[in-house]
């Protein structure tokens, strides 16, 4: 459904004349089916995020294709209901001057006009990320970070894509929190049969939600692993970073 | 609506607004208001003092002060607030474009801002008056072509600042079109900075183009403008300053009025005073049964 081929991405380096480029993404391809999780990992600065936005299409490649049920992911058009987001920052994940209820109305209306039927959807989506429906008036300044962040995730379920990418969607919460928005995750996924993109450089979490995993390094691809076989990784890279995991 | 709910709470803010507002409707209908014609000469007036026909008195060539500065409004206030609102939009256009596309276009903007901004502003404005001549008109002309390069900049570093957001990058990634994320998240954020910065550049611009006719560059004589009558008192400062008085008090109530109004526009627009409903108001736990000194005491 996703795919993704052979993409570059560098970015210029240094002030306007410079020609030096520092390159982010190194000829990388996979492609994610319906209804699979894909867990993307890798440490800071190995490129995940920028792969992510691609995905997205908010910047384009510099080579190379992504192409989202065979056309490109670029056209607005394409994207318009079927691919959503959540971010890392619930600080800032929700525009300051909407209400909880206007934020998640934002993406419906686009499918949807009509008022009435999204309102009792609204509800719908707030009761199943474990909101009161009494959070549809407040603003985001008035919500906790698991709050918003479960806010987000409503917003991003509501005009029910068939893809979900998760950018460190619960790196910023604490641990109680992340188990809440996991098993959420995993419950919406059944019910939607979503396929979900999950970047994270936490293991663990992507252990417990992913269906396969992609171990990123460095702006290349170092290992493609189904998640019963985490434990049988060939290179030498994914076997550090398990063998650096600090079990509780 | 709001908006000036929160600013109602200010008081210094309310005040503001109320002069501005006064100022801009008695501009408006100076005819009305004005208690005579303000280019009437009457010679036997000269200098006199106030006097219940003529309240702030009379000027060198014993025309009525007080409606002299009533007219004065219309090109020291209106005419100012014309021509930043039309620098102002150019500026929002272009920087929303610069800031928003960024790439080519922002570069292209930027560069020529750049050059726009390179040559000193009031050289600039008088080497337009030099081209245009003299007159209100050119120097408002000016006024846009010299400032709508600093609104640009201004407008277009708020802009990136907040199209970094992730709720921008949430929109962008739905497929929500262009258009519609810049008026419907962009707008609203960036609007608290556009409002600051150009109700705070106003104070200077009425303080240029009073400059300007001081020099005798603005509104010809006989019209009467606020620098210009403070250009002619200049020549009686010293025998009698209190002409220099009535136009010089206005400029400063009108311009730190606009200051102040920037200030609190900047804690009223700010959305962390959003409230979802009206707290309960707390009251104070206050015991109903006083317990009364002497009985306790004995």
């Amino acid at each position: 459904m996703l795919k993704v081929k052979g993409v570059k991405k560098s970015y210029k380096k240094g002030g306007l004349f410079s020609t030096e480029r520092q390159e982010v993404l190194k000829d990388v391809s996979f492609e994610c089916e319906n209804g699979v999780c894909l867990g993307i990992i890798g440490e800071s600065g190995s490129g995940k995020s920028t792969l992510g936005r691609l995905m997205l299409g908010i910047e384009k490649p510099d080579h190379g294709s992504i192409l989202f049920n065979g056309k490109e992911v670029e056209n607005r058009e394409v994207r318009l209901g079927n691919i959503s987001a959540v971010f890392q920052d619930y600080k800032s994940s929700i525009n300051p001057f909407f209400t909880v209820e206007e934020a998640i109305m934002e993406p419906l209306i686009i499918k949807n006009k009509n008022k009435k039927e999204n309102q009792s959807k609204i509800d719908q989506l707030l009761y199943r990320v474990g909101l009161n429906p009494s959070y549809r008036n407040k603003y985001p300044h008035e919500l906790s970070g698991g709050e918003a962040q479960r806010v987000g995730i409503a917003r991003a379920i509501s005009a029910e894509p068939t893809c979900l990418l998760l950018d460190e969607a619960i790196s910023s919460l604490d641990i109680s929190v992340q188990t809440q928005v996991l098993n959420l995750l995993k419950e919406l996924k059944n019910i939607y049969n979503m396929s979900f993109i999950f970047i994270t450089h936490d293991i663990q979490a992507a252990a417990y939600i992913c269906d396969r995993v992609i171990i990123f390094k460095d702006g290349k691809i170092e290992e493609i692993v189904e998640i019963e076989q985490l434990k049988n990784v060939q290179s030498d890279y994914a076997k550090q970073l398990l063998q650096s995991l600090i079990t509780f | 609506m709001r908006i000036f709910k929160n600013l109602s709470k200010d008081k210094l803010a309310t005040i503001s607004v109320t002069v501005i507002v006064v100022t801009i409707i008695v501009g408006l209908f100076a005819p009305f208001f004005a208690p005579h014609d303000p280019n009437q000469v009457n010679m036997s007036l000269r200098y006199a003092s106030s006097s219940w026909e003529y309240l702030l008195g009379n000027d060198h060539l014993g025309r009525c002060i007080l409606s002299r500065i009533i007219y004065g409004i219309r090109p020291s206030v209106l005419w100012v607030l014309v021509a930043l609102f039309i620098s102002v939009l150019i500026g929002a256009v272009l920087g929303f474009l610069s800031g928003y596309f960024r790439g080519k276009v922002d570069a292209f903007i930027m560069r020529v801002c750049d050059i726009m901004l390179s040559f000193p502003g009031y050289v600039m404005t008088l080497a337009i008056v030099g081209i245009l001549g003299v007159g209100l008109g050119n120097i408002l002309i000016a006024f846009i072509l010299v400032k709508w390069a600093w609104f640009a900049r201004v407008i277009r570093t708020s802009v990136m600042q907040y199209s970094e957001l992730e709720y921008v990058k949430f929109s962008k990634a739905s497929g929500i079109s262009d258009l519609k994320i810049i008026y419907k998240h962009l707008v609203p954020v960036t609007f608290s900075d556009i409002a600051v910065i150009s109700s705070s550049s106003i104070g200077s611009m009425i303080l240029q183009i009073s400059g300007f006719s001081f020099l005798g560059l603005g509104i010809q004589a006989p019209n009467a403008e606020w620098g210009m009558m403070l250009n002619e008192a200049r020549e009686v400062m010293f025998t009698r300053p209190e002409l220099m008085l009535a136009p010089g008090l206005a400029i400063v109530i009108v311009v730190s009025a606009f200051n102040f109004l920037s200030d609190a526009l900047q804690v009223a627009l700010d959305p962390k005073l959003l409230n979802s409903k009206k707290r309960p108001q707390q009251k104070s736990p206050t015991t109903t049964v006083k317990i009364q000194k002497k009985e306790v005491a004995h």
